[in-house]
Order: structure tokens, then C-alpha cells, then sequence
């Protein structure tokens, strides 16, 4: 079965979907602010001669028009960091601020985690935690080269996530016991990324889904429980299936103090609610408040995206 | 290999560097515990010595080492020791004669860098970060670790450390940083 032929119950223009599915993505760049001006930045492009378009929800965000961005001066300096248009969304949702103490749970390979220290401009403590060793060094590779400070990398389950390191129950006046805010990028079938990645559906099946529904909920569970009361926490996936996105919301609604949150992305980019049924299951109706992306709505990939406060 | 458990219990022996873990540096040499520990106090008046860096400038920042003599610049303040992959950004080699600043340090603050800084022509700055080594005898400033920098945007920017020795300007840009950008 071709797994995206499922959604035709819950996407409109089905066939714009299918079609904008079979296209592929253009090359983008998000400005590394902090290293340079989103003016000087562009400026180095164009005395470059390299070709690009702003994107009309962000004067930081360049599609290019032809060659990736690695061979170029303003690359090498670290102002430029290669970043799917979409995947901006979840950080901006964050919102994290300045001096915040804020945990990114999946973070490799940190195109987030970068754009999240971007907005903090490199002050407070961004914790970017991956369990997989081999992607951690990327995520290392990329802060580096864009200068980052204020992070501190480690290597854990994200289920089981200890402050221990952090001084957990000492009475240190450092210690870390709990965060500002989380974000929960979390692994997943990967639907939305076939506009990148054509093969990304040959491996897809539903036995897959489900095992990486199970480690989703214990990922977004953790993250509740980490985040003091009042703050915040993002969970986002590149995915359509709503049992890695609404199903996995709604199951952190009924097991940890939290509740979700209005969240409008920037002006000018088109999202679809969050659905309240599938497949015999019946959701929270706040889980409408989340975003779905679908590829034809803004020539992007496809997305999912909510925002929780802990309440508890 | 000190066990992190027993340091500074043991009494025979000086507490020692842990390649394993973060140790924040002493802020003076009056509060070094262990031995060759370069102290906060030496590293800001290294950055201004050398380049004419601001003390100001690491004013935020704690700073770190892990493994002998590489030191991190971090953002905020943490409990130490820390034993995490890493922390902040490794901006300088100590522990041996002449001290080396990271490709990641200069490219972040170096902007603010008044000596020891080679402003390299298009051609020259292209050869640098395809990570070649090039004759300049037109440099006539000191020897051993300098910021190499070049025109960009209305503005200098250094492009990375080099090794200016006997006339000749030697990049130490990083393989995986390397780039053709002729
Ligand atoms: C969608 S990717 C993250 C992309 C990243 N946020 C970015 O923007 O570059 C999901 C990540 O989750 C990691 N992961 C999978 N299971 C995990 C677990 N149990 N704990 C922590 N990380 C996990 C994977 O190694 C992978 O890097």
C-alpha cells in the first residue's frame, strides 16, 4: 500500500498533496545571527553572486536557487546554517528566551538546537541531548562552526533523562533540577520528508509506526516532567500519521499535568488543526490546536507541530 | 586516571586533570588545586596580550578544560565537575609553549581582535581556506599563532588561525572546514 494514499480521508486538494509530495525541495539557509547581520549576510550572497529569494514569513530565511550553500564565503564564516524552511517552525513555537534554561530532547543534528541558540543569542543554557553517539558529533560539528556557547551536549535516552550530571539533589547553586522549556523533535516514519528524500516510504510500515509511537509518548512524557509548571514544552515530528502526532499529544494529556496551547505560526505560512478522530480513535478536542504542514499549502515538507504548558 | 569519587580525598597526591569531564578553571592562581591548571586570570590576559582582545569580552563566559589543556568557553555557569560531551565552545590549547587558539574561537571573537591579525587579499584568503600554506613576506608583524582575516560585507572578518613562521603563513584551518571557494 502506498502509505500516503491513507490520508485522503483528512487532507484537502488530496491530489495537490500527492503532487506537491513528488516534488522536490528547494535548497535553504537560515542566517546564523549570531555571528552576522541578516543585512551583511545577504550582502556577502550577493557579492558572491549567489542566487536567492526570502522567504515572504522571515527576512532570515533564503531559499537558493541553485548550488547548496557549503561553498560559499558567508558559509565558511558560520552565518549561514542549511535548514529545511519547515523545521523553523518548532523552535519559533518554543519561543525560548534569553538567559532561559531550555532542553532540546532529540537534537541531532541540530538544526534546531542551533536556531534555538539563535534565539536565546547564546546566553542562558540550551541542553541538546541525542542517544545516538554518531549524529551527536554532527550536531558538535554544526554548533561549532556557527559559533554557539551556550550549549551542553549529552548523550541519553531521552525517556529516562537524568539531571544527575547537573547536580541533580546537591546544593550547589548551579544545579540544573528542571528546565525552562523543552522540545521534543522526535524520531518518526519520516512521511513528510519524501520531498527530500524519495525513498524515505520504501521501509514504511505499520509495525514501524507503532514501535516509534512508543518511544514518542515516553519522549514527550519525560519532557512534561522535566519543565517546571508554567513553562513550556514543543513536540514536533516530519510526519502525517496521527498516531506519531495526535494520539502520542493526547496520551501526555492524559498522563502528566499539562494542557495545549494556541500557537499561530508567522503570518503568511498556511497550516491545517489538528484532527479529533482517526481510525475509530477519538482525541482530546484540544489536540485541534496543533499544526499540521501539508507540502502544497507552502511549497515546504510535510509537518506536524503542538505546543503544551506544564500545568502541574 | 583519577576516580571523579576519591578526588580530593586522596591526600598523597594532587588532585588531576579528568579527560572524562569539565573542570571550571581557577579564577586565580591563589585557588589552583590542580597543578598546571592555566587559571581564568591567564587566559582573558592572553586573548588581550596576544591580540587586543577586551577583557570585556569574556565577561559572561565561564571557562573550562577537559582533557589536558583544552579549554571551553560556556555561556552560563554549571556545576563542576561536569561529566557531559561538551560544553560551550573549545577556543585554546594550553599546557605547552606556545598557547593555540581553535578555528571556532577566532571565527567568534576574533571581530574584536586589534593584533596579531593578517588581513589576507581575495586570492590569499581563498589559498587559507583551502587549508594551504603560502609565502608573505610582507608580514611584519610577530611570529607563531595569528588571526588571519580577510575583506567581506563592508567589514573584516577573520577567517581562522594561522602559523606565520620564516616568511611563510601556514593555514591550521580544520580538513573537515576546508574549502574551495575560488
Ligand atoms: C527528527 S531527528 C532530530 C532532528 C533534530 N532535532 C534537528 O533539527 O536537526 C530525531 C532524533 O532523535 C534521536 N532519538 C531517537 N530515539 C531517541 C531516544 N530514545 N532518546 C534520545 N534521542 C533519540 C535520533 O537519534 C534522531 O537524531
Amino acid at each position: 500500500m502506498q502509505p500516503l494514499e491513507r490520508y485522503a480521508s483528512i487532507v484537502d486538494e488530496f491530489d495537490a498533496f500527492r503532487a506537491a509530495c513528488d516534488r522536490p525541495l528547494p535548497s535553504v539557509v537560515r542566517v546564523n545571527t549570531l555571528k552576522a547581520s541578516i543585512a551583511r549576510a545577504r550582502a556577502a550572497l550577493d557579492a558572491d553572486n549567489v542566487e536567492y529569494e526570502a522567504t515572504d514569513w522571515h527576512p532570515g530565511i533564503l531559499r537558493l536557487e541553485e548550488r547548496g550553500p557549503g561553498t560559499s564565503w558567508p558559509y565558511f564564516h558560520g552565518w549561514l546554517h542549511g535548514q529545511e524552511e519547515v523545521s523553523v517552525l518548532p523552535a519559533l513555537a518554543l519561543d525560548p528566551q534569553p538567559g532561559d534554561v531550555v532542553w532540546d530532547a532529540c537534537a541531532a543534528p541540530g538544526s534546531k538546537t542551533t536556531q534555538l541558540a539563535d534565539l536565546m543569542d547564546d546566553r542562558g543554557v540550551l541542553l541538546g541531548n541525542d542517544n545516538n553517539l554518531g549524529r551527536l558529533s554532527a550536531l558538535r560539528h554544526n554548533a561549532e562552526r556557527l559559533g554557539i556557547t551556550n550549549l551542553v551536549v549529552t548523550n541519553q535516552d531521552a525517556r529516562n533523562f537524568s539531571f544527575k550530571p547537573f547536580g541533580d539533589r546537591t546544593d550547589d547553586e548551579n544545579r540544573i533540577e528542571a528546565v525552562d522549556r523543552a522540545l521534543v523533535d522526535a524520531p518518526c516514519s519520516c512521511e513528510g520528508t519524501i520531498r527530500k528524500n524519495p525513498d524515505a516510504l520504501d521501509q514504511w510500515s505499520m509495525d514501524h509506526v507503532e514501535s516509534v509511537v512508543g518511544i514518542q509518548k515516553g519522549i514527550l512524557r519525560r519532557a512534561v516532567q522535566a519543565t517546571r509548571a508554567g513553562g513550556t514544552v514543543v513536540y514536533s515530528t516530519c510526519t502525517f500519521a496521527p498516531e506519531e502526532n495526535e494520539a502520542v499529544l493526547n496520551h501526555a494529556l492524559e498522563t502528566e499535568d499539562c494542557e495545549l496551547r494556541e500557537w499561530e505560526p508567522p503570518a503568511g505560512f498556511e497550516t491545517d488543526p489538528g484532527i479529533t478522530e482517526w481510525d475509530g480513535d477519538e482525541y482530546d478536542p484540544s489536540v485541534e490546536l496543533a499544526h499540521r504542514v501539508y507540502p502544497h499549502r507552502n511549497d515546504t515538507g510535510g509537518f506536524f507541530c503542538a505546543k503544551l504548558e506544564v500545568t502541574g | 586516571m583519577t576516580d571523579p569519587n576519591t578526588d580530593g580525598v586522596d591526600g598523597d597526591s594532587p588532585p588531576e586533570n579528568d579527560g572524562h569531564r569539565f573542570d571550571r578553571l581557577p579564577a586565580t592562581a591563589a585557588e589552583r588545586e590542580v597543578p598546571g591548571r592555566p587559571t581564568r586570570a591567564e587566559v582573558v590576559q592572553w586573548w588581550e596580550q596576544r591580540y587586543g582582545i577586551p577583557p570585556a569580552t569574556w565577561e559572561e563566559h565561564t571557562f573550562w578544560e577537559k582533557g589536558n589543556g583544552k579549554l571551553w568557553a560556556f555561556a552560563a555557569d554549571v556545576v563542576s565537575p561536569i561529566p557531559v560531551e561538551s560544553l560551550g565552545l573549545r577556543i585554546l590549547r594550553t599546557r605547552q609553549e606556545h598557547w593555540k587558539p581553535s578555528t571556532d574561537a577566532v571565527q567568534r571573537f576574533g571581530r574584536a581582535a586589534t593584533e596579531n591579525v593578517v588581513r589576507l587579499d581575495r586570492t590569499e584568503a581563498e589559498r587559507f581556506a583551502r587549508g594551504e600554506d603560502q609565502e608573505l613576506p610582507r608580514w611584519d608583524g610577530d611570529w607563531g599563532y595569528v588571526i588571519a582575516a580577510h575583506e567581506i560585507a563592508d567589514g573584516v572578518e577573520p577567517i581562522g588561525v594561522g602559523l606565520y613562521l620564516h616568511g611563510e603563513l601556514r593555514s591550521t584551518v580544520p580538513k573537515g572546514r576546508q574549502e574551495d571557494l575560488s
